[in-house]
């Protein structure tokens, strides 16, 4: 663990660890109530989310067409932070929509991009796990297709849903909760910096061991 | 340019005359998509009537599923006799290896939806003849679509263990826009009133799905088929 990464842990965990007070004494969201506060959770992991799937696709590009190994650690990293991000997004979703909307699940655009965009990064983990030899080549070109699909995606869900009426219009926020929403968002992005560079770390140096014991193998 | 050709040529030549030969993906492919619309008029039709619009859905399951099967068998074949390897070792460009495969999957499941469509006509009473333009078009775009990416994964999955299971689970969720657009692009002419100008919509998107993943897999093919 670099001194960088611990500087982030240690600054992340504090930030989340009085996130709760802070969350606690913005302002009361007017017709939603507590369950707004949820928010300030749901959107920073979803942000971080995206941002990880951008960097598992790139990542994997340059891996593939600029022969850079250290890029496949990048990727995996990213992909794993892609589903736990994801699941974070995923359930703190509907436990608003539940009461916000009175449903779980709606088939909405973003929600739907979402489910499966996080579905593909969690097929990028299962192939990257049970594919075997040859599975990280495999595996980056599963997350940069994943990347490219994700504007149609998006378009296709969109068309598709809004053929149907909307069943609710997510508020807009006030600007007195952003102070809040930006404290939680910097603590999730310095964690996610810090889980990031370890996890890559973690990986180059198994790549390392395994190419030590493939040279001792052949000696 | 004329090389790219003659290469794609000669690998769907190659295909076709050990397919004509053997009849096994096609025979057993056909066999199963009879089989999932089978199962699914089971499923749906109640007291001799499908209930609500689902001809298009069935349509299109039935195409994915027997498309999926019928990558995995032709590139399992391809492992068996080593066949892949020494298609990789000749002396010829990568991405049109990758495009003589790509067309040789087209014709296949081509011959696939020609019975699939009657027959999905003739059990839902689905109206096929009434836009057969637009539906040839769906048709044709989403299954280049669905096969472009296929056939690559196919292709990466065959030195892959547990590669049977794997094909499916990377294949559905990357070809969900496909999925969307062709089904909602036939329902749009398989309903009561029908709307051919979504459906030129959904074509439209399909064509530009193709035109960007069939670029990308022959940009990928080089990369993540060398060894």
């Amino acid at each position: 663990m670099s001194t960088l990464n611990k500087i982030e842990l240690a600054l992340a965990g504090a930030m989340l660890a009085v996130a709760p007070w802070i969350i606690d004494a913005a302002p009361y969201e007017s017709t939603m109530g507590l369950v707004q506060k949820i928010f300030y959770f749901h959107m920073p992991a979803a942000w971080l989310f995206l941002l990880a799937a951008i960097i598992a696709g790139t990542a994997s590009a340059m891996f593939l067409f600029g022969k850079k190994r250290d890029m496949d650690g990048w990727a995996l990293a990213a992909a794993e932070l892609a589903v736990v991000f994801g699941i974070i997004t995923l359930v703190t979703g509907p436990l608003w929509a539940r009461k916000a909307w009175g449903i779980w699940w709606v088939w909405d655009a973003r929600l739907t991009s979402s489910l499966i965009l996080w579905m593909i990064f969690v097929a990028y983990l299962l192939l990257r796990r049970y594919g075997g030899p040859g599975s990280d080549k495999l595996g980056a070109g599963m997350a940069l297709f994943g990347l490219a699909n994700v504007p149609f995606i998006f378009v296709s869900v969109n068309v598709w849903r809004t053929l149907h009426p909307q069943t609710s219009v997510v508020p807009t926020l006030p600007v007195q909760m952003g102070g809040p929403l930006w404290f939680c968002i910097t603590a999730f992005f310095l964690l996610f910096l810090a889980l990031l560079s370890m996890r890559a770390r973690l990986e180059r140096q198994r790549v390392r061991i395994e190419d030590l014991y493939l040279a001792e193998d052949e000696a | 340019m004329k090389g790219f050709f003659r290469v794609a040529w000669l690998v769907v030549r190659k295909d076709m005359m050990v397919e004509a030969r053997s009849l096994e993906v096609v025979s057993t492919t056909l066999f199963f998509a009879l089989t999932v619309v089978l199962v699914f008029a089971f499923g749906l039709v109640r007291e001799g009537t499908p209930v609500g619009d689902v001809s298009a859905a069935i349509l299109w399951i039935a195409t994915a599923f027997s498309g999926t099967l019928a990558l995995g068998r032709t590139f399992e074949r391809e492992r068996q006799a080593d066949t892949l390897r020494a298609l990789m070792l000749a002396p010829a460009d990568r991405p049109a290896i990758y495009a003589g495969k790509l067309a040789g999957m087209l014709l296949l499941m081509a011959l696939v939806e020609l019975v699939l469509v009657p027959l999905v006509g003739l059990l839902f009473q689905a109206p096929i003849v009434a836009y057969p333009w637009h539906l040839a078009a769906l048709l044709l775009a989403g299954t280049t679509g669905f096969a472009a990416v296929g056939t690559l994964f196919a292709a990466m999955l065959v030195r892959a263990r547990s590669r049977d299971v794997m094909l499916p689970i990377l294949l559905y969720p990357i070809t969900v826009p496909v999925m969307i657009a062709g089904v909602r692009g036939t329902a749009a002419i398989f309903q009561g009133t029908p709307d051919p100008d979504l459906a030129r919509f959904w074509i439209a998107l399909l064509l530009f799905f193709d035109v960007v993943f069939v670029t990308l897999a022959l940009w990928t093919f080089e990369p993540v088929m060398t060894e």
